[in-house]
């Protein structure tokens, strides 16, 4: 019995190309997505800001990190994806990167990406002309797929209901997972076919907008069939959660960051309150959790990029650990902001938001250990 | 400039020119194995060439056991030598030479100091101890009341008590610091001497903790002797010594790497593997939640190593010690109440002087005792949040009512 020892050493560490990439998306956010940006765009009930993804998409290529660029993308990988992640984490920047720049491009790399009907959708996701949504609960974990709650008939003509999928409303594809003739399977969906009703729904999180939705015979093209749709869609899920872990991770930061810079210039009883050691303690064991929680994600990263066979391992970890960061470390941010982390004004409750229902996205932390009580054979009692 | 080749050949010379040689291994009878399969001549020769060829850290100067070569680079050196199995100077028992004295030496020393002391601490023929902590003086370690005198020829007279010594009982020389002048604040009346620990007034009795064993001393000073040569750094300029011992000491954490489940969380777990009748839900919980941190801990340390080896020092390294002091708290509290009525025993209360730490071969009760030393040990947990909050994240420091009082005049 070995639990599973990782035969190589990751890369923890940024490449200079990772920094530079990092430099781009940074600069970007700064000007179009700082906080009030932010609040605004949420609140005039757009799903996302377009000018902002156009820029992201068509001006960066970030979109297109994880499509090979023999497939119209940019040929990097996760590693690349999970830093870009991190920069919009920081800015809670309503994008739907991580649904469509990583679940979806995943789950397409995962099928035939010579036939037409993948590839020329995958191309078009790299380049930012369209964005699509894996249609999947967002809490739905990695091996947490239970049947389809889609049946498609022999015409591919689908019919069902997909509860909380996000991103939903501002796709212009979705990607669904389905019960066909011959087992599960894999169907492109215009969203704006006939038959497809999307149910917009509130969501806790304002920035990443959820929507139930509805197929009643809406036309689907079979992308992958049987083992290989199951894969795809799998591997879209493990995928997508490890990089979560980065936007955790960005997030986390920016709390921390915020925190630090209010309570050194926020002044009560004669004396800045960041020189109260209760608060200076809550502050420096934040900071450990969010420099340990670097570690796992980028771990994470790594080992998604390099194809693992510890990846399961490394991506279960990451979500263990750092959603749970996310939330303790935007909690802290509002108690030490005070009164003013209370108020719709500042922007700590967006983080929040962001912060709990990233804990539930793509599986919770609770989840997450129970696949790795398989995983390293620390079976349940 | 020394690049891996040029030190791969430098190893490979000095292998040839002192071929290490084993002793047959004894009967078990006479004793156990390690470092004692040497035979003590040929050790101390093979430890002592190394250290003439420059390779014992290769980062020093030339002359003192180095090449002035890029510390990342003593691994190859390192590695060679283990693969051709040369024996080493058993780092675990000379550790505070190592780590804190040799550093310090290296700073602040003269070049006789160097001299003579650097070579037989590296060889492990001179062990070494720390005489800091007082019974007034932990984590306010300046506020210390060891004296020292000055006599008409100039040597230093020492009266106080340590406490929290290391391996006293096995040193021939300490690191001392002392108050040669009471009349000033307390950071700028300190002074740093080498002490030799076999001088008469020099009392070193065994402080018996926690675990019923003496892994630490008291030690008394009475009329101590010390010659000014003896003295690392200017009179008054103590302070600033101990600031490179202290931050030594902390480089010093998270240098080794460790296999996943290699540390505490290894013996837990197995411990689970072994017992399935002892399995609980809530201790399934609890475990799985230690499992992950301890392993984002090991990466968390993987990422400080490689940004040292790339030359970016992270600040992570303050946060470590705070990471594993908490880690093997909990982790061995759990390993305690999982083992059930093995849990209500111990193995064994002697008093007894242990020559290191044995966390993993002793048993639960053991580790959870001496863990409640981690988060108190080399900085407590509240002085290193402190020193982050304070030195990483740039919060105001803590208003301090004792910077400009003379020493005398603190109230104690």
């Amino acid at each position: 019995m070995s639990p599973t020892t990782p035969a190589a050493t990751p890369d923890l560490l940024y490449s200079e190309e990772e920094e530079a990439l990092r430099a781009a998306v940074r600069a970007l956010l700064a000007d179009r997505a700082d906080p009030a940006t932010v609040l605004a765009a949420v609140e005039s009930g757009r799903p996302h800001d377009p000018d902002l993804w156009r820029a992201l998409t068509a001006g960066i290529g970030a979109a297109g990190l994880l499509v090979p660029e023999k497939l119209g993308g940019q040929g990097a990988g996760p590693r690349e994806a999970a830093v870009v992640l991190e920069e919009l984490g920081r800015a809670v920047a309503p994008a739907p990167y991580l649904t469509s720049a990583v679940l979806a491009v995943t789950a397409l790399l995962g099928c035939d990406t010579g036939r037409p009907e993948v590839a020329g959708p995958l191309a078009a996701l790299a380049e930012g002309r369209t964005v699509c949504a894996l249609a999947v609960p967002l809490p739905t974990a990695p091996g947490g797929t239970g049947p389809a709650t889609v049946r498609a008939d022999a015409a591919g003509a689908l019919t069902g209901r997909i509860t909380s999928v996000a991103d939903a409303a501002g796709a212009g594809l979705l990607l669904v997972p389905a019960d066909g003739p011959d087992g599960p399977a894999l169907y492109a969906v215009q969203a704006a076919a006939d038959g497809v009703r999307s149910e917009p729904v509130t969501p806790l999180d304002l920035t990443r907008p959820l929507a139930h939705v509805v197929l009643d015979g809406a036309a689907g093209r079979p992308l992958a069939r049987g083992e290989q749709a199951r894969v795809a869609v799998e591997r879209a899920l493990r995928t997508g959660a490890g990089l979560l872990a980065s936007e955790q991770l960005g997030l986390a930061e920016w709390c921390l960051t915020e925190t630090v810079r209010y309570t050194r210039e926020r002044t009560q009883f004669g004396r800045p309150i960041g020189s109260f050691q209760a608060l200076k303690h809550r502050m420096a064991a934040l900071w450990l959790d969010v420099a340990s929680a670097r570690a796992a994600a980028r771990n994470a990263a790594d080992a998604l990029a390099g194809d693992t066979p510890d990846a399961p391992v490394a991506v279960a970890l990451a979500q263990a650990y750092c959603a749970p960061v996310a939330v303790r470390a935007a909690e802290e941010c509002i108690q030490l902001h005070g009164g003013i982390g209370m108020t719709w004004e500042h922007p700590a409750h967006l983080f929040l938001k962001r912060a709990k229902s990233d804990e539930l996205a793509l599986g919770t932390p609770g989840r997450h250990r129970a696949a790795l009580a398989g995983l390293v054979d620390l079976a349940a009692p | 400039m020394t690049d891996a080749a040029d030190l791969r050949r430098r190893t490979a010379d000095l292998l040839a020119a002192h071929p290490p040689t084993r002793r047959p291994r004894p009967p078990l009878a006479e004793g156990p194995a390690g470092p004692h399969l040497w035979s003590g001549t040929d050790r101390l020769d093979f430890l002592g060439a190394r250290f003439d060829a420059g390779l014992a850290w290769v980062h020093f100067p030339e002359g003192l056991g180095g090449l002035d070569a890029p510390r990342s680079l003593q691994a190859v050196v390192d590695a060679e030598l283990a693969a051709a199995g040369a024996p080493d100077n058993d780092p675990g028992r000379i550790g505070i030479g190592l780590g804190m004295a040799a550093p310090t030496i290296l700073r602040y020393g003269t070049e006789e100091q160097k001299k003579r002391f650097l070579r037989p601490l590296w060889t492990g023929e001179e062990v070494w101890c720390q005489l800091f902590s007082e019974p007034g003086a932990g984590s306010d370690l300046a506020a210390l009341a060891t004296r020292a005198v000055r006599d008409e020829d100039g040597d230093w007279i020492v009266d106080g008590q340590k406490v929290w010594t290391s391996s006293a009982h096995l040193a021939r020389w300490a690191i001392l610091v002392a108050r040669t002048d009471p009349a000033v604040p307390k950071h700028r009346g300190l002074t740093y001497f080498v002490c030799d620990m076999t001088d008469p007034g020099v009392e070193v009795r065994p402080l018996r903790q926690i675990t019923g064993e003496a892994e630490f001393n008291e030690v008394f000073l009475t009329g101590v002797r010390i010659p000014d040569a003896h003295r690392l750094g200017d009179v008054g300029d103590g302070w600033q010594v101990a600031r490179t011992t202290l931050m030594n000491e902390r480089v010093a954490i998270g240098g080794v790497r460790t296999p996943r489940e290699g540390g505490m969380i290894g013996v837990a777990a197995a411990a689970w593997r072994d017992r399935p009748e002892l399995r609980t839900h809530d201790l399934h919980q609890r475990l799985l939640t230690l499992w992950v941190e301890a392993e984002v801990a090991r990466l968390t340390g993987e990422r400080l190593r490689q940004q040292l080896s790339m030359g970016q020092p992270g600040p992570e390294g303050s946060g470590m010690k705070l990471a594993f002091a908490r880690l093997a708290q909990q982790i061995s509290g759990w390993d305690v109440e999982f083992r059930g009525e093995d849990g209500l025993t111990y193995d064994d209360w002697t008093l007894r002087r242990p020559d290191g730490v044995d966390f993993i071969g002793r048993e639960a009760g053991y580790r959870y005792l001496r863990a409640k030393g981690n988060s108190i040990e080399g900085g407590t947990s509240e002085v290193l949040l402190n020193i982050v909050a304070e030195r990483v994240l740039g919060l105001p420091p803590e208003p301090r009512t004792d910077k400009d009082v003379a020493w005398k005049d603190l109230p104690r």
